[in-house]
């Protein structure tokens, strides 16, 4: 309708299965979940699918599956589902951090979790933590079902690992060790709806006298993509978390920036808060591990 | 090719045509004549096509009609009962929530939702729900308080 002679078809397959094929049959469609990035590109004329092939049918991609193992979250479940459950509250607080963060009520209700991921945005205020937590993409393709780490999933800005003809199925998260949390901050100018200029999110794992064993540092917004710090994770291991470590973690993670210039920051600042946010958030996580 | 939906429309069974990249926003207005979801931006930021889809509230301009096949959606048309306004619309016509119009729908719409979950908010839990409701005339003070009145008075009601 809007793109003249063009006729865009709506399909919405009950299966796993039966969406492969109709991605196969249809190479220019575009999946759609909440719709609330894809629906505003294609009414300015930025994406000119040939099919939307609506997801939200198939019962895999709409589940949150919680077993003594850890969850699984299917791909179109909406902000507002994952925010609600129980299990994802208690265990992942950090990933409630994030998703409760992603646009009005409006949006919750809608905008998916894989719609945060496949949207490849360095900024997805989801991803960084999923990545934080070891995450682990399902992902369905015709010769089989294969899983990709998150921090392995996006490529590029708007780019991931599916390749043509693959489907995000859902995300597993693996249930949190003992006395392990997750935070996720970023900083915007104002107090809601927009945009990252630097997010981090931490997990970290203490032992019983509460010494940090483990820690996993993502920033996002500061590079091409959310990124794992290892190195800011290292500077955390081993310590109580002290002064000089957290320190030591966000010197890591501003070196680890390579962020751009844009109206909503600059370089130097970008680099300056991530690390200045990578202190306040592994301290949340901290007083939150130590409550495990 | 124009796809046949069947749904439920305020409480009633209806059935409608729409272009596969149709929005639920065109269909209400253009097929079904529910003139009362306004659009604002068309882009899910400004909350004046806010409609109940299954309950839940979301921003009609971003969800395709043929999407609503088998589902249930209420727009501001189906708010009141027959001609007993909501206690959500009586409050907004006694405190003066409004000015030209346009935002009301989707902010009745928006508001009704979170009474339905939470029929006792915090004026910051108000704010926070609506932060996706723009209004460009009347300011949101008296929106705010409005929702706060009807809250209590169904409290009230209830009680």
């Amino acid at each position: 309708m809007l793109h003249g002679m063009t006729t865009t078809r709506y399909e919405a397959p009950g299966t796993v299965a039966d969406a492969l094929s109709v991605m196969a049959a249809h190479p220019g469609a575009m999946i759609l979940a909440g719709g609330t990035d894809l629906l505003v590109q294609y009414q300015a004329g930025l994406r000119t699918p040939s099919a939307f092939i609506d997801v939200k049918r198939i019962p895999e991609l709409m589940a949150i599956e919680a077993d003594a193992s850890g969850v699984t979250i299917g791909a179109a479940v909406a902000a507002a589902d994952i925010c609600a459950h129980p299990v994802i509250r208690a265990w992942w607080p950090g990933l409630v951090d994030g998703v409760q963060l992603i646009g009005s009520t409006q949006i919750q209700g809608r905008g998916s979790l894989g719609g945060n991921l496949c949207n490849g945005s360095p900024a997805a205020d989801a991803t960084g933590a999923l990545i934080a937590s070891g995450a682990v993409a399902h992902i369905a393709a015709p010769s089989g079902v294969r899983t990709v780490p998150v921090e392995q999933f996006v490529l590029a800005p708007g780019k991931t690992a599916l390749a043509p003809g693959e489907l995000l199925v859902s995300v597993r998260l693996p249930k949190p060790a003992a006395h392990t949390a997750d935070a996720y901050q970023r900083l915007i100018p104002r107090t809601e709806m927009d945009i990252a200029v630097a997010s981090v999110a931490v997990s970290i794992t203490l032992d019983p006298s509460g010494l940090c064993t483990a820690a996993r540092v993502v920033i996002g917004a500061v590079a091409p993509t959310p990124l794992l710090v290892p190195e800011a994770g290292a500077a955390l291991a081993g310590t109580t978390l002290d002064a000089a470590a957290l320190e030591r973690a966000a010197l890591a993670a501003s070196a680890a920036a390579r962020p751009i210039d844009d109206k909503r920051g600059t370089v130097a600042y970008r680099t300056t808060v991530v690390g200045v946010l990578t202190k306040r958030v592994a301290a949340i996580a901290l007083s939150r591990a130590k409550e495990r | 090719m124009k796809l046949h939906i069947d749904t439920t429309l305020n409480q009633e069974p209806a059935e409608f045509l729409c272009a596969p990249d149709e929005t639920l926003l065109s269909a209400l207005r253009n097929e079904l004549g529910l003139t009362g979801t306004k659009e604002g931006c068309g882009t899910g930021d400004c909350g004046a096509c806010s409609v109940l889809l299954d309950g839940r509230v979301v921003a009609s301009c971003l969800v395709l009609a043929a999407e609503v096949q088998g589902r249930a959606v209420t727009t501001i048309e189906g708010i009141a009962s027959g001609t007993t306004l909501h206690p959500l619309q009586t409050a907004f016509l006694k405190e003066a929530a409004l000015q030209c119009g346009v935002c009301t729908p989707g902010f009745i719409v928006a508001a009704k939702a979170l009474l339905d979950v939470n029929l006792d908010p915090t004026e910051e839990q108000v704010r926070y729900w609506l932060a996706g409701n723009l209004c460009r005339c009347t300011g949101y003070d008296k929106i705010v308080r409005a929702v706060l009145d009807a809250a209590a008075n169904m409290r009230s009601t209830r009680a």
